[in-house]
């Protein structure tokens, strides 16, 4: 007995310690959001109540299904088109030998380092102009807030990637040049499946790091049923901290779905591709 | 790293085919050109599209870029050479435009003084004083006035609509001046008040009253001094008491004949007893900024008590996280242990939840009179009332959202190391503990020095982190701009959007020095971490 304690037993403890740590706040929204008075001081860690009445709420007097849909959208094609153009550039700067190669890698590092939202200023007044010329591109609108995203798509997830480019041997690469492939044709018919585990890695990173941004959202998307559900739902509880916390949590309990979905969904490549990656930076 | 298979002289692909022959035969896939030349197309009609508005406002540096832009791109992808190039563009371009640009502008801004009472040219500073400074004086004309607007009534800028008395003439006017409007587009009661005017919102009483304050200071500049208004239905046109002099260069105020003259250096109307006028203008300061951060006393000292706070921020933020997430990777990672799977799946719930709002939650948790840590605990403590209990609040925070992804790393790191190599060490007789220090250990850090260091930049600039939760609470009561719980970002996003009026180029300038701080952290790093690493290679 002491024998599996020692060997198994404190394993349990430790993982149980762990969930235990990970589900307190974890069900302390959830009970917020049955809760039905829906306030904070009325919420205690256990829910005292089921009522969807928050849900109902949310979802009928709130803009919750705009913001809700702004975002998937937002933080889908820019997640999406993200993976890609780093796809792209990792290949690049994996596979290809070019002047100007180290000074790309170690400068893209550096630019990410810059405090990006402390640009804000200049990127408001740019994109100022552009809702004048381009109001299609502007405040408030999808493309903008997705261009504007994809301004960091070079970067870390290109240095991921570029880790988990060079594990794959070249002579693939190589074997395929030689039977008349283009360089186009290697890329997408034989790196890109095989970097599939990376892919889903950078996708899931992007897409949670996208509809968790809050700052430059804030101040691009100001009008109405533009916003996404970082600014709306930070919204609901700005003024009112205490009446809306039921509804919040319900909030925040609906955003956590698509998170949760893109990661079911690129489940079985993850640990794999965060592990693979991170060996090589 | 080089794989073993790989030596040096097969590394490098050919950049460019020998023969011409070959070349013809590679690439040329019927859909792949298709793709391209449907790519191509979308690009040029793309470019064709956004030059309309370029030309039609005469932005012409502006379609020369785009002109520009576009050709290079046609050039990358129409020429089989320059292969590198086709994969880097399409990422580059964003890059330029939407960081670069905006990085390198804010660098600009960190040499100026632009910010509140600094924003415009000379001129426009000028033209403030003197509207600011209009009075009404006897004779002045006196107008029927309607408050309108182009945009939401709300926030949309203010445009007074006045009829002048003896013509009837209505005219619309703005912060630029008077326009007149064709008599056809606007309706005018007998009393000479404006209800409807095309392109303009009249704004009802109610909403007028709403944004009073914003009307009486509004001033149409005219050629003698401004429109101002006297209530919400009648303006006047008064004379300024303040004057330009452009041949000294300076201010003048007509009663009392005070002078402010005009220092460029600064960007400021100075009188002789050293007072300034609120309205200056935007210029160089050269290092000004920079240096006021390290050397004005009520700035050097609260700063570098944040730069101090913010490094054991960044450090416990990417330490503590990374301990506990492999202290339960390394339980966990035994084929003894049942139920491992559902585990994981618990362990790994926060990092699915949206961060931003469970930062808010966390902080709700930490109320004082009902917040859940206090209630648990059954104890009274103002969490964000101290600097101590405030900095140990965040950094929980941090642990709970930060773990289940070193976690998830740890994981799969560990599942890399081969089980031989841990095999080997029982055999040799270490113990579980010592087997760990030797051998599992050293193998982790290799894999995650690289993250650890960029979670350790990521966490240097963690915004959220600790303006969702404390907004750098608590405060000294001498100093209300600089928190115990303050990161430097948090601290020069207050300064440059603060309700203190807006500083944008010293907030600039303390950007850079942080941005050189993290580069000159991870750098350094890095280079430790070079010899295991293919990255320069």
């Amino acid at each position: 007995m002491t024998r599996w304690i020692k060997q198994v037993g404190w394993r349990h403890l430790v993982a149980v310690l762990g969930v235990v740590f990970a589900l307190v706040p974890l069900l302390f929204v959830l009970s917020a959001a049955l809760n039905p008075l829906g306030t904070l001081s009325s919420t205690e860690l256990l829910p005292t109540g089921a009522s969807a009445e928050n849900f109902s709420r949310l979802l009928g007097r709130t803009g919750f299904p705009h913001w809700f849909l702004n975002s998937v959208v937002i933080a889908g094609l820019a997640s999406a088109a993200s993976v890609f153009l780093s796809a792209l550039a990792a290949y690049a700067f994996s596979r290809r030998r070019f002047a100007g190669r180290r000074v790309g890698l170690l400068s893209l590092l550096l630019i990410q380092m810059f405090p990006q939202f402390l640009a804000v200023v200049a990127i408001f007044l740019m994109f100022s102009t552009i809702t004048d010329l381009w109001p299609a591109f502007g405040f408030n609108t999808w493309w903008g807030m997705i261009f504007l995203y994809l301004g960091g798509a070079l970067g870390v997830n290109t240095w991921l990637m570029k880790g988990f480019y060079d594990t794959i041997p070249k002579e693939l690469d190589e074997s395929a040049y030689v039977d008349g492939a283009s360089h186009s044709q290697i890329f997408f018919r034989i790196l890109l499946p095989l970097v599939s585990p990376i892919l889903a890695v950078t996708g899931l990173l992007a897409f949670i790091g996208t509809i968790n941004e809050f700052l430059i959202a804030n101040v691009f998307l100001t009008e109405g049923d533009s916003k996404t559900l970082a600014v709306g739902l930070y919204g609901l509880i700005a003024g009112s901290r205490d009446t809306n916390f039921g509804m919040f949590c319900a909030g925040t309990l609906l955003t956590a779905i698509p998170t949760v979905g893109v990661f079911m969904y690129l489940q079985r490549y993850i640990v794999e591709g965060l592990s693979a990656g991170a060996v090589k930076g | 790293m080089t794989t073993q298979l790989g030596g040096p002289a097969t590394r490098a692909l050919p950049a460019s085919d020998p023969e011409p022959a070959n070349r013809r035969e590679r690439g040329t896939s019927v859909a792949g050109l298709a793709v391209k030349i449907v790519l191509l197309g979308l690009l040029v009609s793309f470019a064709v599209w956004a030059a309309f508005p370029l030309a039609q406002d005469e932005h012409w540096v502006g379609l020369g870029i785009l002109v520009a832009a576009t050709a290079l791109l046609l050039y990358a992808y129409l020429t089989p050479r320059h292969i590198p190039a086709k994969y880097l563009l399409p990422g580059t371009v964003f890059l330029v435009i939407f960081q670069l640009f905006p990085v390198l502008y804010t660098a600009g801004t960190a040499f100026t003084n632009f910010g509140d009472g600094h924003r415009g040219s000379k001129q426009d500073a000028v033209v403030a004083i003197q509207t600011a400074s209009v009075t009404q004086v006897p004779g002045s004309t006196e107008y029927a006035l309607s408050i309108a607007t182009t945009g939401d009534p709300a926030t949309g800028g203010l445009v007074f609509l006045i009829t002048d008395p003896a013509t009837k003439k209505v005219s619309a006017g703005d912060g630029s001046g008077l326009k007149q409007l064709p008599a056809g587009d606007v309706t005018v009661t007998s009393s000479g008040k404006v209800t409807a005017a095309r392109g303009y919102t009249v704004l009802t009483v109610g909403q007028a009253s709403a944004r009073s304050k914003e009307i009486t200071e509004f001033a149409v500049p005219t050629a003698g001094g401004a429109i101002r208004s006297t209530g919400l239905s009648r303006a006047y046109e008064g004379k300024a008491g303040r004057a330009y002099d452009a041949a000294t260069d300076s201010i003048r105020d007509t009663t009392s004949g005070k002078t402010w003259k005009a220092d460029d250096g600064i960007g400021s109307f100075v009188a002789a007893d050293g007072e300034k006028l609120a309205q200056g203008w935007k210029v160089n300061v050269g290092f000004a900024n920079f240096t006021r951060a390290l050397t004005d006393d009520s700035i050097a000292g609260p700063f570098l008590g944040t730069l101090v706070w913010n490094f054991i921020f960044a450090i416990c933020s990417t330490g503590f996280t990374f301990l506990l997430g492999m202290f339960i990777a390394v339980a966990l990672h035994s084929s003894r242990v049942r139920f491992r799977n559902l585990y994981r799946v618990l362990l790994v719930l926060p990092y699915a939840m949206p961060s931003f709002a469970m930062l808010l939650v966390w902080r709700d948790m930490f109320n004082t009179d009902f917040g859940l840590i206090n209630n648990l605990l059954g104890i009274h403590t103002n969490w964000f009332g101290g600097a101590m209990t405030a900095r140990i609040a965040v950094i929980l925070v941090q642990l709970w959202l930060g773990y289940p992804y070193m976690f998830l790393v740890c994981t799969g790191a560990l599942q890399a190391i081969p089980g031989e190599l841990v095999d080997a060490t029982k055999v040799d007789g270490a113990g579980a503990w010592k087997g760990f220090r030797a051998v599992t250990l050293p193998l982790l850090m290799i894999a995650l020095t690289p993250l650890l260091i960029s979670s350790f930049a990521f966490n240097f600039n963690n915004f959220n982190a600790i303006w969702l939760t404390t907004e750098g609470a608590p405060f000294p009561a001498d100093n209300l701009t600089n928190g115990a719980t303050d990161l430097l970002i948090t601290y020069t996003y207050r300064l440059a959007f603060g309700a203190s009026g807006a500083q944008y180029g010293f907030a600039a300038a303390i950007s850079i020095f942080i941005f050189l701080i993290v580069a000159v952290v991870s750098t350094i790093s890095f280079r430790r971490t070079r010899q295991q690493e293919e990255v320069y290679s």
